[in-house]
Formats: C-alpha cells, sequence, structure tokens
C-alpha cells in the first residue's frame, strides 16, 4: 500500500497543509506544536535541503514515537551546523560519535533500551551520503544483517559538502567538485558503476526501504511513519539538495528535488524485504536538462563547449529508472 | 570547580541564542496581489474573495461577501460575459475557473434559502432620486440604502428590470429570478415607483426634496437606418420586438424573419423569432463572423438552435415579402466594401437590430451637463457636470452590459455618499496585479472544468425555458476549488512547512502566518513555493 494522496481539495496533498482537509488528514509539519527537533538558529546555509528534510523526517518520527525518540548522528554537515560547541539546536535526544560508527552506536542505544526494558523508546541513526555510502558503509551493513531495531535516515546531498564540496560515492555522473573538475573530455566526475544505497538495502532484504525528497513532505511524513510502526532496520534515503555544493540560487531548493523525482533521476519509491511495493509517479515530466541547467555542477555540460552526449547518457540513466521502477503511467510511456 | 563533567568548560546551550537573521539581505513579506479575475470584473466584485469562502462549503458566507459589491449574483451567473475568466490564471493551467456558474449557484441558493442583505447603516437622513430601475438604477439604490440614505426609483416601465426584462431573453433570464433579486432590494427599505417617467430631473428632484439624483434611464430608443421599402414592407426594430414579449400581445413576425445587425441583441431576436415559431431566422451582417460583436458563445447557440447568418451582407431594399441584399466584401483594413452584386430573399419581416439612443428629455434645460455622441458626460466620479446629479448605465460612454452598468451603480452610491457628506470618495489604492508569472503552480490538483448542462435542443427551438443549467451543490464546490486564490493566502501552511529555519509563525485558522526575522535568512524558499504568489522578496536596507 502506497501513500494515498488526496485527489482534489484544490491542492490536494501537495501543500504542505490544507485548510479544506479533515484534522485527521494535516501533515505533523503543518501542526502549531510540531516538534522543530531542529531549532532556528542552527548554522546551515540559506535554503538548506538537509536542515529542511531533517525536520521533516525527525518531527515526523518524534510525532509517531510519541516524544519517544533517540537519535545518532554521523559527523557531516547536519552534525557540525546544529551543534556548534557548546550549543545545540536539537530538541530531541541527540549523540554524536564518528564520521562512520553512527550505525553502530544507534545498535547500542536500542540494545541498551531493550535491555532496560524501554520497549517505548524508538532509535534513530542519521548521516550524510558521505557518512553513508562510504564512511559508514560497514556499520550500516551490519546493522541491516543484524535486523538491528534501528531507523536509519540517509540525507543524501551528494557530496561532502561540510568540509567543501568533495565527491562521494552518492556524486552523480558529470558533476563538479572540488575532487572532481570539469576539464578533460568526460569533465567532472566519472560515471564509473555507481553505488545504488537503497537497492544494496533492499539485497540485505529488511523489513523496510524507502527514498523519498524535501519536494514530496506528504510522501516522506507517510514513509518515515510507516517506518516507525515496523521493528528491525529500516532504511530512508532521503534526497536534500544542496544549494553551496550544487551552484543553485537558496530559493531553488525544492525546486531541485521535485525536478530530480520528475526527470526520473531520483525514483521514488518503497520496498518491504527487497521488493519495490510503491513508488511515487512522475507527474509532470521534464528532461534531465531542465533539472540540471539551472545547476552550476554541471554547467560545463551546456553553453559554449557543450557536451550534449553527456546530457544524453544521463538521461539515458533516468530512462532506464522510468522503466524499470514503472514511474510514468502507462499510457504516457506509450 | 567539578560542577560541570570532565573537560568540559561551557555550559549547554540553544542555537536559538544565535540571530542567524542578521545573514539576511532581502527579507520575505507578505502581501495581498490583485487577483486577475478582480482586476477584470466590471462590477468590481472580489472575486477571489467569496470564493474562497465557497471553496470551504459556507456558501451563505460566499453569497454575502459577493453582494457586497453586487447585489445581483442570480442575475450576472446568467447574463454576465464573465471577463473575469477571460482573465483566470487557471486558464493557462486547463481551464479557467467556472466563476460564473459558481456566481449563479451562489445566487440561486440565496433566493432557495431566502437569504437577505445585512441590514442598512444607521440613517443619514439624506434623500436620494434614482432614476431608472435597471441595473445600475438598482444597484446604486443598494448600495446607497445600504449606507442609510433615503432612496426612491422612479421607473417610467410597468416593472423593474430595465433592459434586463425588456432586452434580455426568458430563455437565458427567468424572470422568477429577476423579480426575487429585485425585492430583496426594495426588502431594505427602498421605493419603487412604477410608471413614473421623469420628465424634467431637476423639478422632480425640487418635488421629492432630494439631496441627489442618480440616472440611469438606460438607452432604450432604436437606431434606424434609411432603406428604401415599398408600402407593405413590415419593418420592425428589435427594442420594440423584444419589449413587446413581456406583454400580452407578442410580436407578430411571420415564418420567415430576418434580423438586420450583428450585435447581441440581433442574435437575442433571431433566438426569440424562431421559438415563436418561425421556420426561418436569419441574420443578415455586413462583415464576418471574426468582426461581429455578438459574443461568440452565443452565435455558437443560435447556430445550433437552427438561426441562419448571412455574412457579409447589406439590405438595399424592403419590399412586401422580399428583401434586396448587397453582398460586400472587406478591404485591407477590415471595412465592408459594396460589390455591386444583388440578390432576393424571401422575408415576411425585417427586424432592425442597430443598436440603441439615450432618451436624454429629462435633461432639457439642466445648466452644466455635457452632452457628447448621444450619451451624457460624467467626471471620474459619475458626476455629471451639474452638481449633485450623477449619471451612469448605457446613458453614459461605456460598453453596454449589466455587469457593467452595476459596477457604475456601486462607483457613484460611493461618491454620492461622499459628496453627500461633503467629502470626495478615495478608492483604496489597487494591489499589484497577481499574474501567472507569480504563481507557483505545481501545487494544483489537476481538476478539469465543470461544464453547466444544457437545455436539449427541441425544447430550445420551441419553448422559452432557460437554456443554460446551473450546478448542483456538489460540483459547484469543485469549481469553486479550482480557485487557485492568486496573489491571496489561502493557508496552505506552505511557507510555514518549507522554512529551513522555522522562521514562520502559524498564527492559527484564519490568522495566517508572520515572519519571525530574528532567524530568517532571507533564502527566498517560502516565496518560491508559495502556490499563490502572496509574499514577496524585498531588499534589506544597507
Amino acid at each position: 500500500m502506497s501513500f494515498q494522496p488526496v485527489k482534489f481539495y484544490q491542492t490536494g496533498t501537495y501543500t504542505v497543509g490544507n485548510r479544506l482537509l479533515t484534522p485527521e488528514e494535516h501533515s505533523v509539519q503543518s501542526g502549531q506544536t510540531r516538534n522543530n527537533s531542529i531549532n532556528s538558529g542552527h548554522r546551515a546555509c540559506q535554503g538548506c535541503g538537509e536542515a529542511l528534510g531533517a525536520r521533516y523526517a525527525i518531527d515526523a518520527a518524534m510525532a509517531e514515537s510519541h516524544g519517544q525518540l533517540i537519535a545518532a548522528n554521523a559527523t557531516g554537515c547536519l552534525e557540525v551546523f546544529s551543534t556548534p560547541y557548546p550549543e545545540s539546536s536539537w530538541q530531541v535526544p541527540w549523540i554524536h560519535s564518528l564520521f562512520g560508527n553512527a550505525p553502530a552506536v544507534a545498535t547500542g542505544i536500542a540494545a541498551a533500551m531493550k535491555v532496560k526494558g524501554k520497549h517505548e523508546v524508538r532509535v534513530v541513526a542519521q548521516g550524510g551520503d558521505g557518512g553513508t555510502t562510504d564512511i559508514g558503509f560497514g556499520c550500516l551493513s551490519g546493522m541491516f544483517e543484524r535486523n538491528d531495531d534501528v531507523l536509519y535516515i540517509c540525507y543524501d546531498n551528494q557530496a561532502y559538502m561540510n568540509t567543501g564540496v568533495q565527491r562521494s560515492s552518492a556524486t552523480p555522473p558529470a558533476a563538479r567538485t572540488a575532487t572532481t573538475m570539469p576539464v578533460g573530455s568526460e569533465p567532472g566526475n566519472a560515471f564509473g558503476q555507481g553505488k545504488n544505497l537503497p537497492e544494496i538495502a533492499m539485497a540485505h532484504g529488511i523489513p523496510y526501504v524507502a527514498t523519498a525528497t524535501v519536494a514530496d513532505l506528504r510522501d516522506l511524513e507517510y514513509k518515515v511513519r510507516k517506518a516507525m510502526n515496523i521493528r528491525g532496520a529500516r532504511y530512508i534515503h532521503l534526497f536534500v539538495p544542496c544549494p553551496l555544493g550544487w551552484g543553485t540560487a537558496s530559493h531553488d531548493t525544492i525546486r531541485m528535488a521535485r525536478y530530480a523525482k520528475e526527470s526520473g533521476l531520483f525514483p521514488v519509491f518503497e520496498a518491504e524485504h527487497g521488493e519495490v511495493t510503491g513508488v511515487l509517479k512522475i507527474r509532470h515530466k521534464i528532461s534531465v536538462e531542465e533539472y540540471m541547467q539551472p545547476q552550476k555542477r554541471f554547467a560545463h555540460l551546456f553553453g559554449k563547449n557543450a557536451h550534449p552526449e553527456t546530457v544524453a547518457r544521463i538521461q539515458a540513466i533516468a530512462d532506464r529508472n522510468i522503466r524499470k521502477y514503472g514511474l510514468l503511467d502507462e499510457e504516457e510511456v506509450a | 570547580m567539578q560542577s560541570k563533567p570532565f573537560a568540559i568548560t561551557l555550559k549547554p546551550g540553544t542555537s536559538l541564542a544565535n540571530l542567524t537573521g542578521t545573514w539576511r539581505t532581502a527579507r520575505p513579506v507578505y502581501l495581498d496581489r490583485l487577483p486577475p479575475c478582480n482586476h477584470a470584473c466590471p462590477a468590481g466584485e472580489n472575486i477571489q474573495g467569496w470564493l474562497f469562502h465557497a471553496e470551504s462549503g459556507d456558501y451563505e458566507q460566499a453569497w454575502r461577501s459577493l453582494v457586497e459589491n453586487n447585489p445581483l449574483p442570480a442575475v450576472m451567473g446568467r447574463v454576465c460575459y464573465h471577463p473575469c475568466e477571460g482573465a483566470c490564471n487557471r486558464g493557462q493551467l486547463d481551464e479557467s475557473v467556472g466563476i460564473n456558474s459558481v456566481e449563479r449557484f451562489l445566487g440561486d441558493e440565496a433566493i432557495k434559502r431566502n437569504w437577505q442583505f445585512d441590514a442598512p447603516a444607521a440613517a443619514t437622513g439624506k434623500r436620494v432620486l434614482v432614476v431608472g430601475a435597471g441595473p445600475s438604477g438598482l444597484s446604486a439604490a443598494y448600495h446607497l440604502a445600504r449606507l442609510g440614505h433615503q432612496v426612491e426609483i422612479q421607473e417610467a416601465g410597468p416593472l423593474a428590470g430595465g433592459m434586463m426584462r425588456f432586452g434580455i431573453p426568458k430563455y437565458r433570464l427567468p424572470r422568477e429570478v429577476l423579480d426575487a433579486e429585485v425585492q430583496r432590494i426594495l426588502n431594505l427599505g427602498v421605493t419603487l415607483t412604477l410608471n413614473a417617467k421623469v420628465d424634467n430631473i431637476e423639478d422632480s428632484m425640487k418635488q421629492g426634496n432630494f439631496d441627489a439624483a442618480f440616472l440611469a434611464v438606460g438607452a432604450h430608443i432604436a437606431k434606424r437606418t434609411y432603406i428604401p421599402s415599398g408600402d407593405a414592407a413590415h419593418i420592425v426594430d428589435a427594442v420594440s420586438v423584444l419589449r413587446s414579449m413581456e406583454g400580452e400581445d407578442k410580436p407578430m413576425l411571420g415564418r420567415r424573419v430576418v434580423v438586420y445587425g450583428g450585435g447581441n441583441t440581433a442574435i437575442d431576436v433571431a433566438r426569440t423569432a424562431k421559438r415563436l415559431g418561425a421556420t426561418e431566422a436569419i441574420i443578415v451582417y455586413r462583415r464576418t463572423r471574426e468582426k461581429m460583436p455578438a459574443h461568440d458563445f452565443e452565435v455558437e447557440e443560435a447556430l445550433q438552435e437552427g438561426v441562419m447568418i448571412k455574412w457579409l451582407s447589406t439590405i438595399k431594399q424592403a419590399d412586401e415579402g422580399s428583401l434586396t441584399v448587397e453582398k460586400m466584401v472587406l478591404d485591407d483594413k477590415g471595412v465592408p466594401q459594396p460589390t455591386g452584386e444583388f440578390e432576393t430573399m424571401a422575408a415576411d419581416s425585417l427586424v432592425l437590430a442597430l443598436g440603441q439612443d439615450v432618451d436624454l428629455s429629462l435633461l432639457e434645460g439642466v445648466s452644466g451637463l455635457e452632452i457628447k455622441n448621444g450619451t451624457v458626460q460624467v467626471s471620474s466620479n459619475m458626476m455629471t457636470g451639474h452638481a449633485g446629479i450623477f449619471a451612469g448605465g448605457d446613458m453614459v460612454p461605456s460598453e453596454r452590459t449589466v455587469t457593467v452598468a452595476v459596477g457604475h451603480g456601486k462607483k457613484a452610491a460611493r461618491h454620492i455618499d461622499a459628496w453627500l457628506n461633503g467629502t470626495a470618495y478615495q478608492p483604496a489604492p489597487k494591489h499589484e496585479l497577481a499574474d501567472f508569472g507569480k504563481l507557483n503552480p505545481w501545487y494544483y490538483s489537476d481538476a478539469d472544468k465543470t461544464v453547466r448542462p444544457m437545455l436539449d435542443i427541441i425544447r430550445r427551438k420551441t419553448s422559452f425555458d432557460e437554456v443554460q443549467g446551473g450546478l448542483d451543490e456538489n460540483n459547484a464546490l469543485f469549481e469553486a476549488r479550482r480557485c487557485l486564490s492568486c496573489g491571496n493566502c489561502f493557508e496552505c501552511d506552505n511557507c510555514y512547512g518549507v522554512c529551513p529555519d522555522n522562521a514562520v509563525i502559524k498564527l492559527g485558522a484564519g490568522k495566517g502566518f508572520q515572519f519571525n526575522y530574528d532567524y530568517c535568512k532571507g533564502c527566498g524558499l517560502c516565496v518560491a513555493e508559495c502556490p499563490c504568489g502572496a509574499i514577496k522578496m524585498v531588499a534589506e536596507e544597507t
């Protein structure tokens, strides 16, 4: 059973709130008493997708666990901008230890709670794409394999932003970063084999895996709440654009996330025990060009010394995603 | 010294101490922009405003909001040519919102449920004479009465309504609808005197002790053109045909009726002739369909009902049972030119629908007036050159529609009220326009326009039953919710949700939102993701 959007009611479920819906149908984020798990005054850049995504996700997890939540955090932007000593923005019990061991720390917390008999206390671990797909990958895989009772949320902004925009294994092909400069015949990041972490998580056969973006709040909240009602290892991969690292305007963060999904480059789906059970369909399909052109990290693919063949290769990735996950309704594919 | 744990030197703090608002170079501010529908409405309705209430199903509040500007919604919902829908931003998304059909639904709902206007303001003791009970006069009377003035309407005809009764056929505006909306205005305490033609406005004002007058006598005199004709040719004018439809004796037009003209009146007469039993109703017009002043949907409806139209033709001669018609061609400038080719067509009667003039006899001898092209000139406050005498509707230079007339009535009433108080009415400055570029249309659900039911074609050809049906509650609600609420917050919570810095404060239902500039970094996400364009960025002063 995938997310059921409200069909009409002026804006349906597309907007954060909707005065025409019944109170039960309201999102967590539209509530006046939402937790604001990351408080104001954090030092994230203007228009930070990760700060927004973290509040969306942790607020929903707090609502679903009735405030009985502990968060472990990997090193990364999220940790750095929220907790410069001695300040903290977190409105939730929160612990940071190392870049690579957030899943293991969370496993430990979950085990401790079990020993103490505190079954109502739930545990989330969170990190960026660097801490998840590179540095913490071993710990995460172990957490999956043991099916520890932790919800791991990866905030994917596609590079190491906090240290100055270096490439991670989640950086998309052709993107410029500090370590993949736009020089040579194939400028930017290499195409490589990719490292699709949601699919790796699915391969562990864990109870729940989902992807989401900050552009579809209702879908994200549905997935967090669903994950919180499952025991065992769960993984949510949340797509959070980074104005600084991508070279986009601070007001374009949500538009970029929307375009990533609408182009098919970032498929939004959920899977249970290794099988895809639902996808969020593309609503108004766009080309990858429309998604990439506003981003300075792809600027070298357009303009005077354009690389249309590279754009075409990226379009092929999007097209494959659309086919593989069934992102378009049947009649639109034809 | 040991009050803190080992190696800890500072007490725990909160990020709230860090006022990130200082980073900002531009700040978001909430504003109301002018929705294009409101901008286009000749009656100055706050369409987005009343749709807002209809969206939540509060039809009475929607109606009350509507009648703040226009006391005739059930009439409007039938006869208005809805320029609002032409301007509607939703037209660029799928199809414009069916504003007119929702307006009619609200108007009909008000009649069904017998909703009455809010009570007038405290009596001012001032007396205003309104001459003419057409849309403009009724509108002015309504607004003046609500402002607390004592209003008397003097109407030359036997019934109120003006052209709404004696010009617009029943199949477009059922009379019980008109009667109900007129009666509701009279219920405010407006006096209506029928069969009372004002011959001299100054005398009438003196006699009745009036402090001001609003003239809205309309344009009822049919324009003529010289057509050489035999003695037995049957030539009548459209105005008298439509007027006689209201009396006992229906007009005798015969089996083959030719209507000369290309305006909405020509269409009305041809469709009326068809319903009276004419086997052929033919409109003769000297230009083409594209150049026709009549509204295209009316042309289309007439054609569906079997009315025929002879384009690019003028009538040269009328004889008993036949007409001589000359073919025309359009020149480079689109002006029709004669070709010298003639043909004869059979016709039992010829109806002239060539426009109307104003009967200005009541103004004879009034000082200070300026009459130009047969209309009374008024200044921007709707006052004629004679102090205290205002005018509006078809008798002043403007587009001649019911909606424009209603707008004149409202505008004049506000200026009359100010003039009676010895002040000048200053309209509130208009907000900037909420054009399509100001919106983020992603957020609106896909929803096609609801089409109103049409009467079946046989009954349209043979009866005066209303052609276009109304919406029921379900689809009226659906249609209202298609509104994009351009330029005006509809509390979707997007700004509150998308702020990464929690710098938007939600004040609660109906109270809107407020920025917390202590923490707003000025990223502009709220502006970009506001569906309706009700926030804008303003540069911070440096």
